[in-house]
């Protein structure tokens, strides 16, 4: 029974990562409808940055000087691509990230390097044992799990207030509400899609951080984005609660069913797992588990 | 105009105490009327008076909660687009609804779509019988193309006419199924004098010509006195009159809900 | 001056309706067919047929199938490599394991199974549109990835599946030119049979699909049907090209060839060469399969030999800015500006 509940932690544990990859995808897609492929891309472009940074700043500077760059970049993504895409049809757009998450992969190996860079946030990476008084010897955690953990609780947080005490807040929901009508009661379009863009790129840093801890920073964070996307079809692109928890379930299914269904038939489903759930899921509810009912008119 | 002997007593349509709404939202309560076979049967009324959700029931785009509909003869609580086209049910829309990425030609051509017999196998090779079908089709667009004067802008991809011709257009590819009914959405929305006169014509043109029944929607007063037979009212989702346009304009409640009568919105 | 049809009055449908109504296009295109069958091999070299025009045709014929589901039908894949890969597996079982099969009939026995998983796959198409159906290609593309890995029965237990002796019509296919000419006939022949299909009633009501869903079943399509015959034919197409592409070009079976790169390869060259363009098909296939060549042979002829991995970098880099070009600029990719270029051509010298 307690390797059944250190099974689901440890899957628990890993979906706060993709929720925090998720949770990129939802502020864009919120605010300006679109689909951003580049998000993983994003992820790793913010991961290289920091951690070749920190090879000359002290951490808290090189986080500072990775948002700004992050800032940056949301605001050169606004100028050359999405201001001429405005009004094109979602499926364009989606592929304009397309191009966008090529470009930003090869342009970030191309300045940074594309070694495997490792990154110490400070945590020791020894395993702990909690709940040591319900279960016989405790559970196994990673301490680095926990950590990331409590960075995305306070990052859904801090969002959360952004997004319902401010009025920029308030000018992004009414922007998601309805673009054009936002825009003729006076609210920037642009303004909004760089403060969306950079709070996206903030987000990206953040989970390129707790990943690259984790993992070393490398290529194939970029591929993360590609397991957070059955996440946000669960969650439904336009929930942020969905994100987490369509995160929180992705990561749950797949250590469950690794462990237990995994070697019936060969081992290796964590690829392909999640995605194959959300096809499911599709099939009987097309707007995800929390996502909203379109009526189509004529 | 009133007295047209070609119109018959036969009801090609008739919807039976149709209701239908969204959610908590009434769209049509209780609506009944019928289309006489080769009759302009007009439906109007205010903004929000479920007109263009009446077509949407009748073409089975919206299937309504209660009541019936029935067509040619047969009865049925529900129909389905596909099924609705295949009984020669055709209609054009309030925002025009063209391929954009198409020609005018393509897109008259896909009218007759359900008309094609040859399968994929003779569509791949076009020798033979499947090439001969291809040019007889377009034999009987070209007709239609004529008919409505678009010679013009035949090949031109129809994202680029103007917002008449576009109309005109998705009137065509309508025409091109050769429909027994054929609902028209507000065909004259937007126009300038000149355009509303040619389509009027157009309408006229098809309903003596081909015998065509036509249950259009119009807001242009005197466009729908000057071309329907028959003429019934909605307002709320509820029918308040129905009958000639001399009938109709003199109903008091007609009046209220288009002259008089504040309401607080 | 030269490029025109002032003159050439069409005097039936027949007439305008034919595949090339353009008279000097048709001269083109008959020129460059007859270099392709007869020139070519007068003059090509191992690595002309092995490095360059082999996968070059192949890669097209892929783009074709792909544009034939996304171009005109409006449904995005990112299954393509998946889809390729069944094809491939296919072939390679078929002629495995029914020895005495005419090779052209596991071709097309492998495309027709390709298409049924296309079908299966494109089920959900029925509910889900847009990018959520791309989303759920992918899990076509990382499942069918996973089963040709994992499953040793499609490799015949073998660590490196390797191609048998190749013969046509008894006729050993042991030569790079020879195995290029197959290929050549095979594409060319699909080709033509895309541009019919896409300029009949099939094309249109995919079209019709595309442009507006909604208008398109009101006149009578039927939307899941009609998406569905894009989706099989869209994947014979990529089967038939991932068949040659293990027999042909590699002559060898590897899952990694198939995976989700793949996938996203053959949609850049959809999206460059042109959405909705048989031509185009070829064009952006020319394109993508170029660049990594030219940028690993032009800065070593200039004396500046660059890293693989730089260059690899400098693709992708060069790969997603054209793609935001093409979609900002000329959504219609190559296959437009050609177009444009010709009716210039047209009025060449005396503009309007």
């Amino acid at each position: 029974m307690a390797f059944f509940f250190e099974v689901v932690l440890g899957g628990l544990l890993a979906g706060v990562l993709y929720s925090l990859v998720a949770l990129g995808f939802v502020l864009i897609f919120k605010a300006s409808g679109v689909f951003n492929f580049a998000q993983g891309a994003m992820v790793l472009f913010a991961a290289l940055t920091l951690v070749r940074l920190t090879e000359w700043l002290p951490f808290w500077a090189a986080f500072a000087v990775s948002c700004l760059v992050m800032i940056a970049l949301a605001w050169v993504i606004e100028r050359v691509v999405l201001r001429h895409l405005v009004n094109q049809e979602g499926i364009i757009l989606f592929m304009a990230t397309l191009g966008i998450a090529f470009f930003l992969e090869g342009f970030g190996q191309t300045i940074w390097g594309s070694d495997i860079y490792t990154l110490d946030l400070g945590i020791p990476k020894e395993p702990s044992f909690i709940l040591e008084s319900i279960f016989d010897g405790g559970l196994l955690v990673d301490k680095l799990d926990v950590f990331a953990a409590v960075v995305a609780s306070a990052l859904v947080l801090g969002l959360a207030l952004f997004f319902q005490k401010t009025k920029v807040g308030l000018a992004l929901r009414a922007v998601a509400d309805d673009h054009q009508a936002a825009q003729s009661i006076g609210v920037p379009l642009d303004y909004i899609w760089l403060i969306v863009w950079s709070a996206a790129g903030i987000v990206a840093l953040v989970a390129g951080m707790v990943w690259g801890a984790k993992l070393g920073v490398q290529f194939s964070i970029a591929l993360v984005a590609l397991k957070a996307l059955p996440v946000l079809i669960l969650g439904g692109f336009t929930s942020v609660p969905g994100a987490i928890i369509g995160g929180l379930l992705i990561g749950m299914g797949e250590k469950l069913s690794e462990v237990y269904f995994g070697p019936i038939v060969g081992g290796g489903i964590e690829n392909w797992f999640a995605y194959m759930l959300v096809l499911v899921v599709l099939l009987f509810r097309p707007q995800g588990l929390f996502g909203d009912r379109v009526i189509e008119r004529v | 105009m009133t007295d047209k002997p070609r119109i018959s007593e036969e009801v090609l349509l008739k919807v039976d105490s149709i209701s239908l709404s969204f959610g908590g939202v009434r769209a049509l309560s209780d609506v009944s009327f019928d289309i006489r076979k080769g009759e302009i049967r007009a439906i109007i009324g205010p903004n929000g008076a479920g007109k263009s959700s009446m077509l949407n029931c009748i073409n089975g785009f919206y299937h309504p909660q209660e009541g019936r509909i029935t067509y040619k003869g047969r009865e049925r609580q529900r129909m389905l687009p596909y099924e609705a086209a295949r009984q020669s049910i055709a209609r054009t829309f309030q925002n025009i609804a063209l391929f954009k990425g198409m020609s005018t030609l393509d897109n008259i051509m896909t009218g007759r779509l359900l008309k094609m017999r040859r399968g994929l196998f003779w569509q791949a090779l076009r020798v033979g019988p499947a090439a001969r079908e291809e040019i007889e089709h377009r034999a009987k667009v070209e007709e239609i193309i004529e008919f409505l004067q678009i010679q013009a802008v035949r090949k031109m991809p129809v994202g680029r006419l103007p917002y008449g011709l576009q109309k005109r257009v998705e009137l065509g590819r309508a025409l091109a199924a050769e429909p027994d009914l054929l609902l028209l959405d507000e065909p004259m929305a937007g126009m300038n004098v000149e355009e509303k006169e040619d389509m009027c014509r157009f309408i006229l043109d098809v309903n003596e010509q081909f015998g065509t029944t036509i249950a259009l929607i119009e807001h242009d007063m005197g466009v729908v006195m000057d071309l329907s037979d028959r003429v019934v009212v909605l307002e709320y989702g509820r029918k308040i009159a129905d009958g000639t346009p001399d009938e109709v304009r003199a109903d008091q409640r007609v009046i209220d809900a288009y002259l008089g009568v504040q309401r607080v919105e | 001056m030269f490029y025109r049809e002032n003159g050439q009055f069409k005097t039936s449908y027949a007439a305008d309706q034919a595949i090339f109504p353009i008279l000097l296009d048709r001269i083109a295109i008959m020129a460059i067919l007859l270099v392709a069958f007869l020139v070519v091999p007068l003059v090509a070299t191992q690595y002309v047929y092995t490095g360059i025009l082999i996968p070059f045709l192949i890669l097209a014929l892929a783009t074709i199938g792909l544009n034939l589901l996304t171009g005109y039908c409006g449904q995005v894949s990112l299954g393509t490599g998946a889809f390729m890969a069944v094809g491939a597996y296919a072939a390679y079982n078929l002629v495995l394991r029914l020895p005495g099969m005419n090779l052209l009939v596991a071709f097309a026995l492998a495309g027709g199974i390709s298409a049924l998983v296309g079908v299966l796959f494109g089920l959900p198409s029925l509910r889900i549109k847009g990018f959520y159906l791309a989303v759920a290609t992918l899990a076509a593309q990382f499942f069918i990835d996973w089963v040709f890995i994992r499953i040793k029965w499609f490799t015949n237990y073998a660590t490196n599946a390797t191609a048998p002796e190749l013969l046509l019509f008894g006729l050993p296919l042991d030569s790079a030119m020879r195995r290029y000419l197959v290929t050549l006939a095979i594409v060319v022949v699909m080709a033509l049979i895309a541009k019919n299909l896409v300029r009949g009633a099939t094309g249109r009501a995919w079209m019709a699909v595309r442009d507006m869903d909604i208008a398109a079943e009101i006149i009578g399509i039927r939307l899941l049907r009609t998406k569905l015959i894009a989706f099989a034919v869209s994947s014979f197409y990529c089967g038939v090209a991932g068949a040659l592409w293990g027999f042909m070009h590699l002559g060898a079976w590897e899952p990694l060839t198939f995976d989700v790169n793949r996938s996203f390869q053959v949609l850049f060259m959809v999206i460059i060469g042109g959405v909705g363009s048989i031509l185009g098909s070829f064009l952006g296939a020319a394109f993508i399969f170029a660049v990594p060549i030219l940028i690993n042979q032009v800065p070593a002829a200039l004396g500046v030999p660059i890293s693989t991995a730089l260059s690899s970098h400098l693709e992708a880099m060069i790969f997603g800015a054209m793609i935001i070009f093409f979609l900002i600029v000329e959504p219609h990719g190559f296959a437009r500006l050609w177009q444009l270029g010709k009716e210039k051509l047209r009025l060449w010298p005396l503009p309007h």
